[in-house]
């Protein structure tokens, strides 16, 4: 891995002096100091796209939040993470979310496990301020060893990038946009018959919910190993270091 | 001091909310010196009744019956609290509208029935279901959530006894969707 010049640099985050380097980003820095901001598209080792919304924050002089993800640093900058103003609209965010699919965590494979499930918990959503819309998924269950149950799905797009960047086949990708996008396999085939896919099973591991998942599993069974990416690259780098 | 006059009523749900209810166990007793229950599946009114202090409602929204009686317990009500996943967000009993009334209809009376002597899906005595199953929420405005499925007895204990201490209830440590 090349490693770029970065130079170091200082700025607030919620009124306590942090310091960077130029290539990070906001919830990198922030996360190295240990202050908390919500997340759920980001997955530390894959790149960020800011899809989710949850880690918007607050920027000094700027009218526009901006996602601590995908933000970069700037020397002197007033970054703001916790404001009541935030709390609302990530609260909002979320119930979106959650009204967007048919979220039924009661018989739901991965309850309990679920970084959506924790996040409504987070954030201290008790009920979705925006109606539902009950939008109809056929479940793919095509392959032999995984599920893949659109009606779970946040569009977070974790499966795309690991299979794109850490596993290098792409067989994952989004067809149409906005509220009606939606993760499809090649050219929106069933899982099965994707030529692309490798079934190596990452996009599993990686993915927040349970929308995709390991066949054969009930309610509340299906446990993740969300560290999988980040030995795995760990693994790539010490081998190159040799 | 007069005790504080508490309805609880079953709406769509599977009634998993009230046993676990039940189980707060000998703490019910406790809970019992400060609270009558007017209206409940565990007592014998059959009319709802006025000047309610708190109503708790289990399930969801399914027929044009469960729409009367929420907005009676709105009247009636001075605070409404939304026990369980199915008052908050439809659960199990909102799956019905990804295949609509009809579809389910056909299912429970027709292709699992073992025997349906008239022959058709009974329209007399019971109620009219809606096209839509809705959270109480989006019909009659809430006070208090507590999810859950079923909502942790620990969990109801607090909001109840919270609610009595004149709080916000405050169970995040003890529930959430789907516990």
């Amino acid at each position: 891995m090349i490693r770029e010049k970065a130079r170091v640099k200082t700025f607030k985050i919620n009124g306590t002096d942090v310091t960077g380097k130029s290539n990070q980003t906001i919830l990198e820095v922030a996360n190295d100091h240990e202050i908390k901001i919500p997340t759920l598209c980001y997955m530390k080792g894959l790149s960020c796209v800011g899809a989710c919304r949850m880690c918007l924050v607050e920027i000094k002089g700027s009218h526009k939040l901006i996602p601590a993800c995908t933000g970069k640093i700037k020397e002197g900058m007033e970054v703001e993470t916790e404001t009541e103003s935030l709390k609302k609209h990530r609260k909002f965010i979320l119930s979106m979310i959650f009204a967007e699919r048919n979220h039924v965590c009661s018989v739901c494979v991965s309850n309990g496990h679920c970084e959506l499930q924790d996040m409504s918990v987070e954030l201290d959503m008790k009920h979705s301020s925006v109606p539902y819309i009950y939008p109809k998924f056929e479940v793919d269950a095509s392959h032999e060893r995984f599920v893949y149950d659109p009606n779970r799905c946040i569009v977070c797009t974790r499966c795309v990038r690991v299979c794109n960047e850490v596993e290098g086949a792409h067989a994952l990708d989004i067809i149409d946009r906005g509220i009606n996008s939606k993760i499809i396999h090649d050219m929106d085939e069933p899982w099965a018959l994707s030529e692309s896919c490798t079934s190596c099973g990452k996009c599993v591991q990686v993915c927040p919910t349970g929308t995709l998942t390991e066949k054969g599993v009930s309610s509340a069974e299906m446990v993740k190993k969300k560290s999988l990416i980040i030995d795995l690259l760990e693994a790539r780098e010490n081998r190159d270091r040799k | 001091m007069s005790k504080v006059r508490v309805a609880t009523i079953w709406l769509d749900g599977c009634s998993g909310c009230h046993m676990s209810f039940l189980d707060m166990d000998e703490r019910l007793v406790e809970i019992a010196e400060k609270i009558d229950v007017v209206y409940s599946p565990y007592v014998d009114t059959k009319e709802f009744p006025g000047d309610v202090d708190l109503t708790i409602v289990e399930g969801a929204l399914s027929t044009d019956h469960d729409i009367t009686m929420i907005k009676k317990i709105r009247k009636n009500s001075k605070k409404i609290m939304a026990l369980g996943d199915c008052a908050i967000t439809g659960n199990v009993s909102a799956m019905k509208n990804l295949s609509g009334s009809e579809a389910v209809l056909q299912r429970g009376y027709f292709e699992l029935a073992d025997e349906n002597k008239l022959g058709r899906v009974p329209s007399e005595v019971v109620p009219k279901l809606l096209d839509t199953v809705h959270p109480l929420h989006e019909i009659v405005p809430i006070d208090f959530y507590v999810p859950g499925c079923p909502t942790p007895a620990d969990a109801i204990y607090k909001a109840i006894t919270d609610i009595l201490e004149g709080k916000e209830p405050d169970t995040k440590e003890l529930t959430r969707f789907g516990k």
